[in-house]
Order: C-alpha cells, then structure tokens, then sequence
C-alpha cells in the first residue's frame, strides 16, 4: 500500500495552529506518510511535527467554510487545527485518521525511519537475556531451562513464562529469589502438574518458606478455575504460603486512565467537581494498590529472606508492575539510568508485556477498548512516586519516565513494537528499526534524564503508601494543561546550585593541592 | 534528660504564683508505666512515666540509656478523650491545635480520671495570666526583651510602601482607642480626610471600623484599602462615609473609579441588611464598583477544617476514602475562593492602578485575609522572611484579628474558634508550591509560625486587639516570637529562592485550576513522620548552599595564602590544613538512614510480629485467612528497627541539653521535621 493513497490533499496553506501555553502560529500544513507537519512562513519560528501514531482521536467542527481539527494525542497533548475551505479540512482528517490507525506494524514509522545521528553503541546489542541474568547463572543451572523457555512465553501457558531475579548479596538475604509466572492451570477440577510442583518447590532449600503474590482477589482467582486458570493449591505446595492482593484486570485500566484524562481536563473551574472525578477515575487507587503489592514482595525478600513468585493470570501485566516495582525498592543498580533500562528489557520487553496492543490507543481513544490498558504507564507512575519520595536516590529525573511513555506509545524507534520478543525476531527489528536505547544513551540526550541531586543509595527504600503521600503525576497528566515556565526555572536553579557547588569544590581542592606543594617545597627551610 | 526534667520542677516551684494556682488543678502530678502508643503503628509503643506540670505534659520514656522524652504544651492542647478501656488499659487520646494526636495508655483507672481531668482544665485556661508566656522565661535580661518588641517596626514598614506622602498621613484619633477600640492607634487615612468625617464614617461602620489604608503601591498610588460592613440596612445613608470613599478614590490620581469588594456570599451580606448592617449601595456612592467575593464565614470554615483534620487523622484510609473525604471537606474550594478574592484585588491594584476597598462583616477575619494575600502577589517585600512577618503584624496583629478567640487561647465561646490565619498561611503555601523560586523562606516558616499562633509561647499572639494587649502589658510581661523565628532563620530559607529576578519583582499571576490546590501534607500530618518524604530535596540544596558557602570562604582563604606564599614564599606559614576535606555524599546525609531503612505495614502487620488488630479489621479479609508466619519466631528486623528510630526520634530534641527545657524549645521548638515531638 502506499501513504500517497491515504493522503488526498497532502498540503493546505493558512492553517492555524492553536496550543496552550503557547502563541498561535500561522502557516502551511503538509501529511506526509508518517508526520503532520506545520511550518510557518517565518523561519524563526518552531515548526510541529506530529507523529500520527502519536494521534489518539481527532475531533471535526465547521463554521461557515472554517474547518477545525482538534487533535488529541497519545502523550496527552489536545491541539487544535484551522483550516480554511471545508474539503481541504474533511481530506485532512480523513486522511489522519487513516495513516493514525495503521493495521499493519511493517508500515509503522520506525521501519522508514533512519536516524539523524550516528549509532556508535547499537540499542539491539546491548541488553541480551544472558546477560541481565548474569548474576543468577549458578542458579540457572539448577533448573532445565534453555533459550526458547526463556524467549518463548506462549501465554496461558503454564509455568513457562518463568524468570528469576536474585536478591544481590548486598541485602544480606541470601538465596532469595523473586520468581514471576501466569497462573496455574489448575482448573474448576483441580488438576495437578507434578513438574510444576517440582520447579516450584525445588526453587526452595530445605526449610525455607517462600510466598505466592497473586495480584487477584481470591474472588478472581476463583472465578478463574472456571476458564482453566486457578491458584497454587497449598496442600502441593508445601513450602509456599499465598497472599491475595487486589491489582485490577488491565481492562478497567483503560477506563481509570480516560476518566482521570476527563477529569484533568474538565474546565468548570470547579473544585468540588474535580475532586470527585479525581476519585472517581479510580487511578491514583491502582497507583496505591500496585505500591503495596510491590512493597510487600520486596518485604517478603528483604525482611523474611523469602522467595517470592508473583503471578495474576498471564503473567505478562500486573505481575511485572510488582516484580519491577519490587527490584527497583530493594536493587539501587535499578535506580541508575543503565539500570533500568535493563529492567524495562528484562522486566517487560522480554517478559512479553504486549506493548503494541496494550498502547494502541490511550486516553482519547473513542472506541470500544480491545486490549488497550495503560499498564505500563501506571508502573512509571509508580516509579516517580517513589522518586519523588526519595529524591536523591535516583539517578534519573522525572523527564526519562515521561520519555519511556511517550515511546511506548508512539516513537521513531522499534523498542517498543510488537507484542512479546517471538513477535519482534520476526519482524526483524533489530535489523529493520533503530533501538531507542541506541538514541537515549548517547551522552547529549543523557544529560536531560539526570536528577542532579543523585547520590547513589545503596539501601532498600520503602515508599509511604498511603493516601496523603501519592500525589498526581502532573508531569504526565497536567502537562499540556500547565506552564512549566517557574517549575523550569526551579529545576535550573536546583542544577546550577549543584554545579557551582562541585565548581568550587575543584577550585578549592586544585588551590590546597598548590598549597600543599608549595607547603612541601618550604618544609625543608622550615625544619631544619 | 530525666536530670533536665527535674530541674525543670525545681525551677518552676521556686519560680511563680501561677504555678501554685496550677497546681491545685494537677490531680495527679505523676503517673507510672504509662504506654505512649505511636499512631502509625500500635506496634511500637513506648513504656515511661507521665507528668503533668504547670505548662507541659511530658512523657519520659524508660528506656536504659537513652530516655525519651515527649512534651506537649497545654496551651496547644485542643482536646482531650477517653477512650474505651481495653485489657491493656485506658487510654486517653490528646488532640494538639498543632494537629498533633497523642495516644496514652493509663494502667489504672483512677490515674486515668485524674489525668483526664487535670488535663482538660490546664488546657483550658480561663484568664490570659495562666497562658504560658506570662511564665515563659527565657535566659534574656530585661532590655533584651524589651529590644524583641523593637525587632519590627510597621512605621518603617508604611514608610517602605512610600507613606506618608502628599496624599495620605497618620490620624492621631484612634490614638486612645476612642473611635475605634479594635483598631490601631496608628492608621492612615487621606489627607483631604477631615475630623468629622472620619467620626462620622465610624459610625456609620460596624464596631466602629471606618476605612483605612492597609497597602499603598508606590508605582502607581493604588491602594487596598479595609474596613467593616456598613450600616446601610435597607436604606441608610452616611454623607461622611461616602466622602470617605470619595477620599480613598480620589487619593489615587490615576483612577475615575474604585472597587469595594465584600467578600462574604451576596445572600448573607443581604441578610445583614435586615440587621441594619449590610453593604454599599452603588448608587449613593459616586464611582464606585462594588462586587461580591463569596468567602464563607468562620463557622463554615472551622466545620470544614474540623473534617480535614478529620481525613488527615484516619488510619491508614485508602485512596477513594482520603479523595471523598478531602472533597467533602470543602478545605481546597474555601483556600481557592480566598486565593480568587486576592488575585482580584492584586490585580485591579497592578494592572487596573484602581483603588480597592475590601470588607466582610466586622473586616477581621475575611478582610484580614484577602488583604494579606493580595499583598504577597503584589509586593515580593512580604515574599522574604521579614516581609511576611511584617505582614501577619500589619494586617492581623494590629488590625484586630481576634487571636484569642480564633485560636480559642482561654476557655470560652466554641462558636468564635476558627481557622482564619491557618487559611492565609495555607494560600502562601498553595503560591509556594506554584512559584517555587519566589519565596525567600519555605514551608517551615509558614508551619512555624502556625505553630506559635496557636502555641501562647510568645506574647504576639495573645489578645484580640492592640488595646487589649496594651493593657495586658504584653510587651512588659511577655516575649515577641519574631526575633526568635528570625535567630533561626537558616532553617527557613528556601535555597531555590532567586531574588534579583526581574520577574519577581512583580505581580505574582497564579493560576486557580482546581488541580493546582493541593492538600497540605506537612501541616496536617506534621507528625505523621511516616507520610513524608524520606529525602528531601529542600534540606540537601540547602546543604550543599552552605557547603558552597564554606567553600567560598575557604577558596578566599587559600587565595590569599597562595598570594602571600607567592610572595615570601621561604617564610614560615601557618598552615591550616584539611579546613574542608571535600566530602563525598554531603548532601545525601539528609536521608533519615533508619526510616528509609524501615517498610510500612503492606498489608497489614502480619508479616512478622503480631498480627495488627485495626488493620486486619480493615478489610484485608484474604489475608487475614493467610496470616503468614505467626508462629515464626523470629521477629523480624523491621520491627526492632522500627522502635529504634522511634526512639532516636523522641530524644532527638533535647539531646545533650543543660539548660531548661523550656529554653530548649526557645532554640528550635518546632522548625525540626525531625524531632517533632515538642509541642
């Protein structure tokens, strides 16, 4: 197929761009096969480009012969388009709406996309199973895994979606180890599985206990035996104890993230009104809910010495939501940039979280919600709850999370495409698209993720959970919706204490050196 | 520690009469093995000895070493409960105007009556010689403190706004308190302003309040401008009172016209009418615009802080309780139409140049407020430590904002208690958190000075007007709290504060979204250690700035050596080595090691230790049926750490100290996050 069919008036003249915070601007529209591009005449001025991946829904109005096209986008952004002459403005937003929903992922961006910058350590190369589970690889050998095991997560299946994560030494809790799987398929029948009593059981030495974190009430998983699924019945597995906790299915995810949107951009200036769709929307809730199901894994590990095995039904949702929200609470190599980076591999893209069809819409979408469900946004939203809790533990600021965002939902880059890593070898993305990992870690666009109040922390840090303590990631939900103008300054002004700071400690400490010298070369005629 | 206390006694015994009338209302001055039970968990709790003195509760704790103590003020008490008695004993739950919640269990009985009432009358003074700062006595001779009532100066201040001028002076009439007894016996008024006019407008005024400068903006000769209602009832008119008005607006040469603003809801200004007060009547007052607020009064606002205190106190809500019951409160809506009201003013002032008149009822509690915050957008003087504290002096101190009654200092009249000031120290808070650069002091200013409103520890506070501490003798008898707060000044700064911005010079603009009123955490979980951050960005910029101050000086230092060695490079020199060995990690000391370090309960206590009792109940039915590892023996880390830090807590405020407690308090009572436990 060819983009040029989808585009049937491919540039329009006198548009108006309208955005908030910001000067309207006034200049030429051009869809091309991936971008909306508007340029004005003035060449001092920023021209917008849009990603239609990034277009969540669009919005026609007319008055008179003016078309207007609001855009609503993925990152959350709503901008609005004037367009003069009503068929240019019905060809446009036809012709938007046609190149936003694209089927076919070999059409997407990243496929056409070549990067403007020279790749010197490839993204694809960095991250390798192997590698993130170097640590464990004693442990490995104990169990009868092989690549395809590890890279095959065929879903429902049981037990294989299986990784281990390993309490570093450091914790002082030895032999722990934090395990994520589906659901057994026990069934309304109870049905057994010798080899997975096996495999779970042998994770255990003699005499030590582990826990079961199923992220569903014990209602759900009772209603889940009725469609094959279930939980680990004690009596089998002897060494394990099982905690229910009440993480929500990632349908009503979808649901809690559009009413919070609603709520964030209702303008009835009421306070009343936004309180309760606040509370309504239900999301800071989950935010609440997913912290405490992580917190308590990690307790279970740091505090018990346990081993636990979090699983929800597939496996591939709120169960990683606890199992990387569990590591980056007890592991501080996850709260370096590189270090989560890995995580996000390990945790989610190798895990199989199906980012493609859990980010093919988001907040504005209209329609009937197939498998979209920000689950993947509400973990990074825990993160900078946690960062914001500890803010000198973290070696990145807010601005690398809100990138994360933006990427898995729409990007120039492969990373986040596909469902699962069986999905993304046949795609050949490591061949055909560039990795995000290539672009973030170049050291230019690294400096823009840096919280310069870092200093690393090698403790466990436990986040307050409660109500009062979580707040609502402005960053994310509020950004179009505010002036960033004092927080900007304030970030600035946090740098630049910082860097005058580390400024004249050189200075002072290159001076004592001098002075030393100068101190020795004397001492001689001193002491005589 | 233990030896402090005692010599706490022996000095108060020796010390006043009002500790004898005290005494007599302490039934029991010590009771024995009393558990103080820490609100975050019921876990930890803490085994000492209660005494009840003439000024303090104080709780100290058995421990080996290192004793714990805890001190709550009587004056800061707001109530004090019982509970139901239970197999461990009676407790008895102390609530602070602080927002300070105390659990004791009393093992006996009687003890328990006994300290209840005891407590409930020594928290309920019944004349002002009974508030602590009458026997507050802090280690200062006599002019030392006479100097802290010179340490701000509102002649000074008028005369930084730019006054008096051509236009405006001071009226010598309130100068005895005849015209006006709420009022200060300095005020400004035009000067085209005769005599009887002004007579005639006070009359016109409720309690006498006649319009009166509060803000002159020197730019451009606007002013704010406040007074009372006025008693127009349906249909009365005062010719001297529209001359007033008159007056005001023409002493703004710039402007044809003038805002008065009433900040109450139009239909209970209406109401007023019917009571011959009411409000102005565009049409017998020439030039004027008037124009409803809709500020609701002091009983809705002390009802809907008594719910957010409410919210903030549950134990362990969830998300969709805290959300409703924040809602319901109403607290954010009421901090945003005070917020509206001050951006209006602000703004026909700096943009408009127009003259404002702001009253309510009596103009003592919604005047006192919107003036106040109006000027803090508008002036970046009330923007640093001194500003501010000239402001409280100015608008509320002298302009008669009832403080004894507000704040309920002596036992009386329920119905006057209300949260006036803590609304306008809330509305710099909200501007604070939008303007993070702005300000020269932080958020513990604000909570400081709300501690000491409430506190009677310093005399500022006391009274309901400027006549009524006059003839108190406050300034003879008591000390002033500014000089106190400005003494410890590096606790109060904010680092982020940038003030030769050109920007800042100017008219604050901001935005009133519902989302941008956020819920004050540090003020209504103050003790709440838990609920807070656990680093914070606040104390590490403000140790690296001191670092970066050291390093400062020590750079001049070494350049001046260097210069020196330069030149007599064989002579003998005194080296002093290693004045700053660069220290990595300085800033992440801050980092409370022992919270960080500590879980909360996930789910519920059981993991370790007994099972929770209040949190099982709270629906964690599934895992109730589960409740893991009961039987383990060993209990867990958290736990041990958990009292550890608990207990480095308490001792942390008066650690090492010789002098008296009370002087303890005067160094750093309630600034330190970290040993909160003071009151």
């Amino acid at each position: 197929m060819e983009f040029a069919e989808l585009i049937k008036t491919p540039r329009v003249d006198g548009v108006v761009l309208h955005r908030p915070f910001m000067p309207t601007v006034e200049g030429t529209l051009c869809l091309t096969g991936h971008h909306l591009i508007l340029s004005s005449r003035q060449d001092n001025t920023e021209e917008l480009w849009l990603l239609h991946a990034n277009i969540d829904s669009i919005e026609k109005r007319f008055v008179g012969s003016l078309g207007t096209i609001i855009v609503k986008c993925k990152d959350l952004r709503v901008i609005q388009l004037d367009i003069p002459g009503m068929e240019e403005c019905l060809n446009i937003a036809s012709s938007i709406e046609a190149l936003s929903t694209l089927d076919s992922v070999s059409l997407m961006y990243p496929f056409f996309y070549r990067p403007l910058f020279e790749v010197i350590e490839d993204g694809w190369q960095l991250f390798v199973p192997e590698e993130a589970f170097k640590d464990l690889e004693s442990m490995v050998l104990f169990y009868p895994w092989n690549e395809t095991t590890l890279f095959g997560l065929p879903k429902e299946d049981e037990e294989d979606n299986i990784a281990l994560w390993s309490a570093e030494s450091a914790f002082t809790v030895d032999e722990a180890v934090m395990m994520r799987a589906a659901q057994p398929l026990t069934g309304t029948n109870g049905r057994r599985c010798k080899e997975d009593e096996k495999l779970i059981n042998a994770t255990l030495c003699a005499g030590k206990r582990g826990y079961i974190i199923d992220t569903r009430t014990i209602a759900v998983a009772q209603q889940a035996k009725t469609r094959g699924g279930g939980f680990e019945q004690e009596a089998n597995y002897p060494q394990w104890r099982r905690i229910h906790k009440a993480i929500e299915r990632s349908n009503v995810l979808q649901d809690s993230l559009i009413k919070l949107v609603e709520a964030c951009n209702d303008q009835s200036h009421s306070m009343d009104r936004w309180l309760s769709k606040l509370e309504a929307s239900n999301w800071q809730s989950k935010v609440k809910e997913i912290l405490t199901t992580a917190c308590l894994a990690a307790q279970c590990i740091d505090r018990e010495g346990a081993s636990v095995l979090v699983h929800g039904t597939e496996g591939t949702d709120s169960t990683l939501q606890v199992t990387s929200l569990a590591q980056i609470i007890l592991d501080p190599a996850c709260r370096t940039i590189r270090g989560f980076e890995v995580l996000i591999e390990r945790e989610w893209l190798q895990a199989g979280h199906p980012f493609q069809q859990r980010c093919a819409q988001s907040a504005y979408s209209n329609g009937k919600p197939r498998s979209e469900a920000p689950v993947f946004l509400l973990f990074l939203d825990c993160v900078w709850q946690i960062l914001r809790q500890f803010p000198c533990s973290f070696q990145f600021n807010e601005n690398l999370l809100i990138m994360f965002f933006e990427h898995a939902y729409a990007s120039q880059f492969g990373t986040f495409l596909g469902n699962c890593v069986a999905e993304r070898v046949k795609l050949q993305l490591s061949q055909k698209t560039v990795s995000l990992w290539s672009w973030v870690n170049r050291p230019q666009e690294l400096e823009r993720f840096l919280n310069p109040l870092y200093e690393p922390n090698n403790l466990v840090i436990w986040p307050s959970v409660a109500p009062q303590s979580l707040l609502l990631w402005e960053g994310v939900f509020l950004r179009w919706n505010r002036s960033t103008k004092c927080l900007d300054e304030a970030c600035q002004e946090m740098v630049h204490i910082i860097e005058y700071n580390k400024e004249l400690q050189n200075k002072v400490n290159s001076l004592r050196r001098q002075l030393a010298q100068l101190e020795t070369e004397d001492s001689p005629l001193q002491t005589p | 520690m233990y030896h402090d206390t005692k010599k706490y006694f022996c000095t108060l015994m020796s010390c006043t009469e009002v500790w004898w009338s005290e005494m007599e209302h302490i039934r029991m001055p010590k009771v024995e093995n009393v558990r103080l039970v820490d609100r975050s968990s019921s876990r930890r709790t803490q085994v000492g000895t209660l005494y009840l003195t003439a000024t303090h509760t104080i709780f100290v704790g058995k421990g080996s070493e290192d004793r714990s103590e805890l001190w709550v003020l009587h004056s800061l008490v707001c109530d004090v409960l019982k509970h139901k008695a239970s197999q461990n004993g009676y407790p008895l739950i102390i609530h602070c105007k602080n927002f300070q919640v105390i659990q004791f269990i009393i093992p006996q009985e009687s003890d328990w009556h006994n300290v209840y009432i005891s407590l409930s009358r020594l928290s309920r003074p019944e004349k002002y010689e009974e508030l602590y700062c009458f026997s507050f006595n802090p280690n200062v001779d006599k002019a030392e403190r006479e100097h802290s009532w010179d340490f701000l100066d509102l002649k000074a201040e008028y005369s930084r706004m730019g006054l008096p001028n051509k236009l405006w002076h001071v009226t010598a009439i309130n100068r005895e308190y005849r015209v006006c007894d709420t009022y200060p016996a300095d005020l400004f008024v035009p000067k085209s302003v005769t005599l009887p006019v002004i007579i005639g407008s006070s009359k016109f005024r409720s309690r006498g309040r006649f319009p009166t400068l509060s803000y002159y903006c020197k730019e451009n000769h606007a002013t704010i401008c406040r007074s009372s209602q006025p008693l127009s009832g349906f249909s009365a008119r005062c010719l001297e009172d529209e001359q007033m008005l008159q007056a005001i607006m023409k002493s703004n040469p710039g402007s044809r016209f003038m805002y008065v603003v009433d900040t109450r809801p139009k239909l209970n200004a209406m109401a007023n009418r019917a009571a011959g007060k009411g409000y102005e009547n565009e049409d017998n007052y020439c030039n004027i615009k008037f124009q409803f607020i809709g500020i609701e009064n002091i009983h809705v606002m002390r009802n809907s802080q008594q719910k957010l205190i409410e919210v903030s106190a549950l134990r362990s809500p969830s998300m969709g309780e805290f959300l409703m019951g924040l809602e319901n409160s109403d607290w954010l809506r009421h901090i945003k139409s005070i917020m509206e009201a001050g951006i209006f003013i602000s703004k026909a002032v700096a943009e408009e140049g127009v003259s404002v008149l702001v009253h309510c009822s009596d103009g003592w509690d919604r005047t006192a407020q919107v003036c106040s915050v109006a000027s803090v957008l508008l002036d970046p003087y009330y923007r640093t430590l001194k500003g501010l504290m000239v402001l409280i002096e100015k608008d509320w101190v002298s302009f008669g904002h009832k403080f004894s009654h507000r704040c309920g200092h002596l036992d009386g009249e329920a119905k006057e208690v209300s949260p006036v000031i803590d609304q306008f120290l809330e509305c710099v808070w909200q501007l604070m958190e939008q303007f993070p650069c702005y300000f020269e002091y932080n958020e513990k200013f604000l909570i400081s000075i709300h501690n000491h409103v409430y506190s009677c520890h310093y005399g500022n506070f006391i009274c309901n007007s400027q006549k009524e501490r006059k003839d108190l003798c406050i300034k003879e008898k008591t000390h002033s709290i500014w000089p106190h707060l400005w003494e410890n000044k590096l606790d109060f700064m904010n680092p982020l504060f940038k003030p030769d911005q050109s920007q800042n010079q100017g008219l604050l603009r901001p935005r009133t979204a519902p989302y941008c009123f956020k819920y004050w955490r540090r003020l209504y979980n103050r003790f709440d250690r838990e609920l807070h951050p656990r680093q914070s960005e606040l104390d590490c910029l403000m140790t690296v700035k001191e670092e970066t101050q050291q390093l400062e000086e020590a750079l001049a230092l070494y350049e001046q050596k260097l210069a020196v060695l330069d030149k007599e490079r064989a002579k003998t020199l005194y080296m002093q080595k290693g004045v700053l060995e660069s220290k990595q990690a300085l800033w992440s000391s801050p980092l409370d090691t022992s919270l960080a370090n500590t879980p909360q309960d996930y789910i519920g206590g059981f993991i370790g230790g007994a099972p929770n009792v209040f949190t099982l109940q709270q629906g964690e039915r599934e895992s109730a049926e589960l409740c893991l590892f009961g039987d383990k023996p060993k209990s867990s880390d958290a736990d041990n750490s958990d009292q550890e830090s608990g207990v480095a807590d308490f001792s942390s405020h008066s650690s090492g100290e010789e002098s008296l407690p009370s002087e303890d308090s005067v160094k750093d009572p309630d600034s330190d996050e970290t040993g909160p436990n003071r009151a």
